[in-house]
Order: structure tokens, then sequence, then C-alpha cells
């Protein structure tokens, strides 16, 4: 196991026993659920802007560690950023999980998104890393509030 | 003339390193490891004689069946029909008429949904199934309630993964005109008395499907023993390739049913005012079929035949028995399905550990098991789970596989602690 591997490892585990901004914020502006029928995987975002900047995320659902830890990764990124920032987050994110994992990924310009290059390893589980990153996607899109969307 | 179906000459003493010499995909390695492939109920692995089987069809044999004159297409018939006597044999239809090729489970049971449903079910019939259904004997019957405006019951479940019998008397009643049922079930592998079942279904004058895509490859099934109405199966779970399945029906059910599909080799005669349709079995046969894959089973159900049956069980009852008393020694494993009368499949869950996560860390392993709901969506509900991990095993596994097994999920319960 080379030392993204296990960078990978680490942080996934310690995500998914302590997730970070876990529960669901009484006030919100946005917000999106996620379901991925193939495992089961359940989200539901909350996500409260102001003047254009992300407050406070949270984040609740079931599901397995790679699905959990990339959610809860997720919230501790997003909090503070524009929502054209956080949708920055969003292609890049999509754009480390879906490249071919021979290709070479310099991962220090990633920063904490760096240890997403781990999930290129397990092509069968970049729909449970995504999942979270949809949801996002989807809530932050929602003009009204308490939207309902289900993502493959 | 060309013959690709060998003959039975002698049963083979059951020797495992020899058997796993049969089937060799069993000697490659995946990230590394010696392959040992646990999901034997999604789909199991080829022996050389069927892969030789499929490649020495296409090298030497290959042609349309039931046309033209020429050598080839006759041999290629020959050996198409050869395989379909050998199935007739294996279940003990009463004959070849009885015994339609599809393309699987599914499509004998959509088959069954579409022709017989359709034409003898009306509004107020009642359908019913099992809570372990797979998703394929669900949905057909589904769509068919609501084109047809029937009803669609199901027979509960106990906690041990068992039919509620006493239910289904309440069930079955003179509204009930259909019944399709699973023989084991790929998720929690209880095997269903299903004898008992066709007596009882039959006594209120409905007819019985059973799903015996889990049971084909384990144990011997005589269909005039059971009286089923109907038996679906595929292929690939017993050893053939994909693509390929069976749907036996009596004589007079398949009479009196329309065809499925209309196209070339179901027609006897075809003029634009009428057309005649083809006898049995080929009236449910249309377009050119699966050649290759028919004659695979053959080869298939020739090879099970050779090492028998009761050697087959045997093995895997020992394989049960040995996995269901290693993951027993886990205290945050509970296993999902706990019948005493069980196929060699063993479905469980771990404490906050998502079967995905199982799953991906025993591949990593080169261990192949199936992790999710199984295409039984309803199952896991009953059973409170978004998911499972199953392991499934088949006569060419090994207690020294399980151990293997074993060891990683100690490693990943350490990794989770």
């Amino acid at each position: 196991m080379n030392e993204l591997d296990e960078l990978y490892k680490q942080v996934i585990l310690d995500h998914n026993k302590s997730p970070r901004n876990f529960g669901i914020l009484n006030v919100y502006t946005h917000h999106a659920e996620g379901h991925n029928p193939l495992c089961g995987d359940e989200i539901d975002l909350t996500v409260q802007v102001e003047n254009n900047v992300i407050k406070e995320v949270k984040f609740e659902g079931a599901g397995c560690a790679i699905s959990k830890a990339s959610a809860s990764i997720m919230t501790t990124l997003i909090k503070g950023k524009t929502i054209e920032e956080a949708k920055i987050l969003v292609d890049e994110f999509r754009e480390i999980v879906t490249r071919d994992p021979d290709d070479e990924i310099d991962t220090l310009n990633l920063g904490k998104l760096a240890v997403f290059c781990g999930v290129r390893e397990f092509p069968a589980r970049v729909k449970c890393a995504s999942l979270a990153w949809h949801t996002l996607n989807n809530a932050l899109d929602s003009a009204e509030n308490k939207v309902k969307i289900e993502k493959k | 003339m060309d013959k690709l179906i060998f003959e039975i000459t002698e049963q083979k003493k059951f020797d495992i390193n020899l058997i796993r010499k049969d089937f060799p995909i069993l000697f490659r390695s995946v990230h590394g490891k010696p392959l040992v492939y646990f999901d034997n109920a999604a789909t199991t692995q080829k022996p050389q004689s069927v892969i030789d089987t499929l490649k020495n069809f296409y090298t030497h044999l290959n042609s349309n069946i039931h046309r033209g004159v020429h050598y080839l297409s006759d041999a290629a018939t020959s050996e198409y029909e050869c395989a379909r006597k050998i199935v007739q044999n294996y279940i003990n239809a009463k004959s070849t008429e009885e015994i339609i090729y599809t393309r699987g489970t599914t499509e004998s049971i959509n088959l069954v949904a579409s022709s017989y449903g359709r034409k003898f079910l009306n509004a107020g019939d009642e359908i019913l199934v099992s809570y372990m259904e797979h998703h394929a004997n669900i949905i057909p019957w589904q769509q068919l309630c609501e084109e047809r405006g029937c009803i669609l019951k199901v027979i509960p479940i106990e906690d041990n993964g068992e039919l509620m019998l006493s239910e289904l008397d309440n069930l079955l009643t003179s509204k009930t005109k259909l019944v399709s049922l699973v023989h084991i079930s790929n998720s929690l592998g209880t095997i269903n008395p299903i004898k008992k079942i066709i007596d009882k279904v039959h006594s209120v004058g409905s007819k019985i499907l059973i799903d015996a895509a889990q049971s084909i490859q384990h144990f011997p099934i005589d269909v005039q023993a059971l009286d089923c109405d109907f038996l679906a199966f595929s292929g690939h779970k017993i050893y053939g390739p994909t693509g390929i399945g069976v749907l036996y029906g009596k004589k007079e059910m398949l009479d009196s049913m329309p065809p499925y599909q209309t196209g070339g080799d179901m027609i006897r005669t075809v003029s634009f005012e009428k057309t005649t349709f083809n006898d049995l079995p080929w009236k449910f046969e249309a377009g050119t079929p699966n050649i290759a894959g028919a004659i695979g089973l053959g080869v298939a159900v020739r090879y099970i035949q050779t090492l028998g049956l009761e050697q087959i069980a045997k093995q895997e009852n020992s394989l049960l028995n040995y996995a269901t008393e290693s993951l027993k020694q886990f205290s945050e494993i509970q296993i999902i399905g706990t019948s005493t009368n069980k196929a060699s499949v063993v479905s469980f869950v771990i404490d906050n550990i998502h079967p995905h996560d199982v799953g991906t860390l025993l591949d990593r392993d080169g261990i192949a098991i199936r992790t999710g709901h199984h295409c039984t969506q309803p199952v896991m509900r009953r059973f409170g789970v978004p998911a499972t991990s199953r392991v499934s095993f088949a006569f060419y596994n090994t207690k020294e596989e399980i151990d293997v097994f074993t060891n990683s999920l100690k490693k990943v319960l350490m990794m989770f602690r």
C-alpha cells in the first residue's frame, strides 16, 4: 500500500467514525436529498447561504464509509465559500474521481481534495463518493427550499 | 456428424483438486492474490468443456438452425436439439415440446406473464408471490396487474427467513389464479417446501410457476413429480453460458398460450392475410436463438451429471456449515436468513460497517463476494437493512478458501474498530 492509499484510508476511516457537520440545520436556505439506489446510500443536505456565502452546512444520512466520509469532508471544504467557489469545487471533485487511475495527478495543487484521488483506485465506488457532491450541486441549484431530488 | 456435446461414460470421482482444474478462471489472481470466487449465486464459473464448446461451435459448426439443407445447418440443429433433450431429461419433463429456450429466468417469467397472463388473467384475479422474490419475479406481475386489473398478494416471511406458511392458507383462495414462487431465495438461502405448496395451490385451482434460478444447480428437480405448471431457470447459474435459459411448461398450458414474440422460426406459414404458428417448443422461439449458448447449456448439464448432484450437494452443504460456523465466531456479525433448510448462500451484516466497504476491502484480497440488495429490496426492508454482504458457494470452493475469507474479514473488523 503506497502512502496515498494509507492517507486515504486514515482520512476516510476518521471521517466515517466522527463525521463533521452531521445533522440537519434548523434554519437553511438550500436543501436536497440524494439517494444511490444501487447500495441504498442516502443523504439529506441542508445549507444556509447568506450574501452568496455558505455560512452553515450539515448532512445526515446512512451509507458506506466512502459516501459518509466524502460528505463530511465536503462540508468542511465548502463552509465559508461563495456558491460559485463551491461549484468550482464540485467540478474539480468530479474531474479527480473520474480521471484514469494511471494518470499522474499533482496532488500538491489539490489541497484537501487530494484525498479523493484514492477513490479512483476503486472504480466501483466512485458513485458512493460522488453522492454528497451531486446532492450539493442540486441543493445549490434549488431555488425553493425543501426540493426533493433523487439522484442516481 | 460433428458432435459438440459429449456422452457420459462414467461418473467422476469427487476429487476437489481435479475438479478445480476443470475451471480455468479459478487459477487467475485478482489484485495480486489468488481469486476466491464466492459470488456463485450471481453467476457460476464455466468448466473448460463449456468454454471449448462455444469456441468449437463458432470455429467448426457455425450456421443457422432449422434453415437450409446444408451440412452445417443440419449439424448445428442436431446439437441445438440434443441440448434440449438433455435439459428435458435433467428435469424429467415429459417431452422436449415442454422445454422452451429463453435468454434466462427473467425472460422465462416475462414470457409467462405476457402470454399466459394476458390471455387468462382478468380484473379481480389474484396473483400470489412471496416477500423473498427476486425483482424479476415481482415486476412482470406488477405490470400485468396494472394492465389487467389483477391484484398482487404477497406471502410474508418469518424472522428466520422462512415463508410464513400459515399465512399461505389465508392468501390462497378461489380468486388466486397464479402463484409465482422462488424455490431458493438468492438473498437468504432459504429452500422453500415447494412440493407441499404446489399441492396446496392446485387445491384451489390456481396455476404455479417455480423460479428455479437458484436451485437447478443444487438439487435434482423432477417437474413431473413436483407437478408445477411452469419452471424457469438460467443457463449461466448452472455452469453454462450467459444469455440462455429455459422455461418449462406443461404441454397443455403451452398449447393454450399465444406466442410471446413473433418473427422467424416460430411460424408455419405466413401470408399477409394470416399466419399459422409452429409447433411447440418453437412457437415460443422467435428469431435466431442463442445457438451456441443452448449447446453450451447442454454441455454444462452433462458436466454436472458426470459429477452427480448428490456429490455436489454434499460438498456445498459442508461449505455452508463451515462458513456459517466461521461467521458465528464474530459477535459483531449477524447472519440474515437462518433457516435450517438452506442452500449454500450466507447473507450477513456487520455492526457499523456498510456491506460495500466490506466488499471493496475483501476484493483487495482477491475475494469476490456480492454486496447490495441482491435485487430483493423487499427482503432488505423486511429485515431492516439497506444491504447485506453475501457469500455463495459452488462445489469447486474449498474450506481453505473460507479460511482466507474469514482472515480477510478479521482485517476489515480490525480496521473499523
